[in-house]
């Protein structure tokens, strides 16, 4: 079952087996090429001969079962598998350059790169729990870097894919994973809530931030089930300066509960993106950990506690969309923008952990030099943030469930187009082409951000224009070329 | 090559239509049928006759527990259950009812087993109702992959060759890998009368080559077969559950 030992120059089913690249415990990689391609590529085999941790032929059906089925740009593309009857391997993309575990002796990095640097996970990880994925083991040795930019999560021996046999169910007495990084629901056995990775991530946040792990680096399951009932100093404590809405985000992340924490990678990559808009919460300001008769109680009243729902990973990702509205507020059309603000909380009553992104985007001439301020000398883009605050604060939305963001652009379309790609958008709102002239102008906006955005849309008319007009937009659609 | 494979098919002549094609379109080249042609539904000669012409051209069948009972009547079904046994045995041919009363309990295929309730004792009639039933049933066979139905809900379950057990209730439509490693036992939902909540008739394919399992879902038309049922004067019961699929 072991078959033969792997020896660079050997020819395994077309590839050619160069160095070995790495030597670990549950499998080495060698640096392989095939001759119906140029990528760099490596073969991943697992150790699997006598007295070897029965972990690593688990570990390897996983990945053999669920990297196949991956796709886009933050997992590494794969080639060929091959299961134990003969030589068992899988054959990834090599992504050049090291892991985030090199970046270690650099700890603490500045509070702006950790930003950077964890919003792309999370982007990563956003990607990946749409793919019905869990990775339950992010920790820096599984996350690389593009030349490009985009984070790669490397490793899927550990996940759970929501439409695949979970192999590691029972296969272990004890949670199996990296004991640090590890949630504290994994420690009760549950391995289907997506929020386990967004704890994981956390933990890596704190530990980049302060250069301390959040909860130390034991090993023993006595002292990784403390975390089921003991916080984390806050990093104020360690670090006076840690910036409040850092403090916000790393500690959402950490809270004991899954419920607690953010819904979806999405909307935790959405807050990093945007950092200046985070709403602040008791969180932001502890200096201190949760007093002990709150420990306590969680320790001793864990019985009491209700059973959990089952968790579903596409479920949750959509009850909690990231939902924009593109509101024009220049101009006249205070019965579109109702019409909208009707949709919008049809779509956050029925959705509680949806939030929504009101955008409005600020033209820019494509000849003249802009100015921010207007002849009057009002701050243009000032009065945009508050004209968009104005049109939500009927909806009486929670602030940590909205934010307003005004868009400099020459192309309307295109802005739109690119935030919604930027920040996970997950469904636009979008007022309709008007009859006047101007609208006419801006109403071919939605009909671009409509036919090419990559999420859906939804085109809203105001009641009765509907109703009157609908017939007459279609032929005049038709006839008319796009103005952009 | 590609094979479809139908549980619990149970007189329910529009189901099992609806799956026959479906399997067809899909490019199934060889048919298993897992036991329980009739009982509940109210089209048994239909769906006997068509079986057994599946045979004549190849298909492997197995034998369930209510097409044994029209031959030998059971003494642990349920009234509604007994009583569409009883309206069954009166349609049935003698040739029909030699035929079912003929069938084995199990067939072995290459690697596979197939067989209607599970393989540790086919003859009584006992459900995989959880991992200790499908642990049961795996270390009884040599086979790698165990095909099985009876329990009228999809489920999917291995054990490692250090005997852990996974469950999983599969996802229609998404092909899983039956990995060499392990064994596998498969529970096919029912054709003719689905129990999990969705009314879709449900058979499974499975690829030799690949070894991917997919289950399949097909909607039919529910209202024919039902109001068969009624028509037929067979309990009510066994009309209304077809359109909750429970």
């Amino acid at each position: 079952m072991a078959g033969p030992s792997i020896e660079p120059g050997m020819v395994i089913d077309g590839f050619t087996v160069g160095e070995c690249v790495h030597n670990g415990g549950m499998a080495t990689l060698w640096s392989v090429t095939h001759p119906d391609t140029s990528a760099p590529l490596l073969m991943k085999i697992p150790r699997v001969s006598e007295g070897e941790d029965p972990a690593a032929i688990v570990s390897f059906e996983m990945e053999q079962m669920i990297l196949p089925r991956l796709k886009g740009p933050h997992v590494p593309a794969c080639f060929a598998t091959s299961d134990f009857t003969r030589q068992a391997y899988v054959v990834i993309e090599q992504i050049p350059g090291e892991t985030l575990y090199r970046r270690l002796p650099d700890l603490p990095l500045a509070y702006e790169e950790a930003r950077v640097i964890v919003g792309k996970i999370a982007s990563a990880l956003a990607d990946l729990h749409r793919q019905n994925v869990i990775h339950h083991d992010i920790k820096p040795s599984s996350i690389m870097f593009r030349p490009s930019g985009e984070a790669v999560l490397i490793d899927y021996g550990l996940s759970h894919h929501k439409q695949l046999p979970d192999l590691l169910q029972e296969e272990f007495r004890l949670p199996y994973g990296t004991a640090p990084y590890m949630a504290p629901e994994r420690l009760l056995g549950v391995r289907d809530d997506p929020r386990s990775d967004l704890f994981s991530l956390g933990v890596l946040l704190y530990f980049f931030t302060t250069g301390v792990r959040p909860f130390g680096e034991t090993e023993t399951l006595r002292g990784m089930r403390r975390r089921l009932w003991r916080d984390p100093h806050p990093p104020r404590k360690l670090k006076p300066d840690y910036p409040p809405w850092l403090q916000e985000v790393v500690l959402r992340c950490l809270e004991i509960e899954p419920v607690w924490r953010y819904p979806t990678a999405s909307q935790l990559a959405f807050e990093l993106g945007n950092p200046g808009q985070i709403k602040l919460t008791a969180r932001s300001e502890r200096i201190k950990r949760d007093p002990l008769a709150t420990v306590w109680r969680r320790r001793f009243n864990r019985g009491l506690v209700e059973p959990k729902q089952k968790s579903d990973v596409s479920a949750q990702l959509a009850s909690s969309p990231i939902v924009a509205v593109a509101l024009d507020t220049t101009e006249d059309a205070e019965e579109i923008r109702a019409a909208l603000r009707v949709t919008a909380s049809r779509i956050l009553a029925t959705l509680p952990s949806a939030r929504l992104a009101c955008v409005n985007v600020l033209k820019l001439g494509r000849i003249t030099i802009d100015r921010t301020l207007d002849e009057q000398g009002h701050n243009k883009h000032v009065d945009r943030l508050v004209a968009l605050k104005h049109w939500a604060s009927p909806l009486k939305l929670d602030e940590s469930r909205l934010t307003v963001h005004v868009l400099e652009a020459i192309d309307p379309a295109s802005a739109i187009l690119e935030f919604t790609e930027a920040n996970h958008v997950d469904h636009i709102l979008i007022g309709a082409r008007q009859r006047s002239g101007l609208s006419a102008l801006l109403g071919s906006v939605s009909a671009k951000v409509a036919s090419e955005a990559r999420c859906t849309v939804t085109v809203v008319r105001p009641p009765r224009a509907a109703l009157q007009s609908a017939q007459k937009d279609v032929a005049q659609d038709r006839d008319m070329p796009p103005v952009f | 090559m590609l094979l479809a494979l139908f549980a619990d098919i149970h007189a329910n002549r529009q189901a099992f239509a609806a799956c026959l094609d479906a399997a067809r379109s899909r490019g199934a080249r060889r048919i298993i049928l897992l036991g329980d042609y009739v009982g509940y539904g109210a089209d048994p000669e239909w769906t006997v006759e068509t079986v057994m012409g599946l045979v004549e051209s190849g298909a492997i069948a197995v034998r369930g527990n209510h097409d044994s009972a029209i031959g030998t009547p059971s003494e642990t079904m349920n009234a509604e259950a007994l009583a569409a046994i009883e309206w069954t045995r009166g349609r049935l041919s003698a040739a029909q009812r030699q035929f079912l009363a003929a069938l084995p309990l199990k067939r072995e295929e290459e690697d596979r087993l197939y067989v209607h309730s599970e393989a540790a004792h086919p003859e009584r009639w006992r459900y995989v109702q959880a991992t200790a039933d499908a642990a049961r049933s795996m270390i009884a066979t040599p086979a790698l992959v165990t095909f099985c139905g009876h329990i009228h809900r999809p489920a999917l379950y291995s054990m490692s060759v250090t005997a852990k057990m996974t469950s999983f209730v599969p996802t229609a439509e998404v092909p899983v890998q039956l990995l060499k490693g392990r064994q596998w036992l498969a529970v096919a939902g029912s054709v003719g009368q689905p129990r999990d909540g969705d009314p879709a008739a449900c058979f499974v394919t499975f690829e030799t080559v690949t070894r991917e399992i997919t289950y399949c879902r097909v909607p039919y038309d529910v209202e024919t077969a039902a109001s068969r049922i009624r028509e037929n004067g067979l309990p009510a019961w066994l009309a209304d559950r077809l359109s909750d699929g429970r």
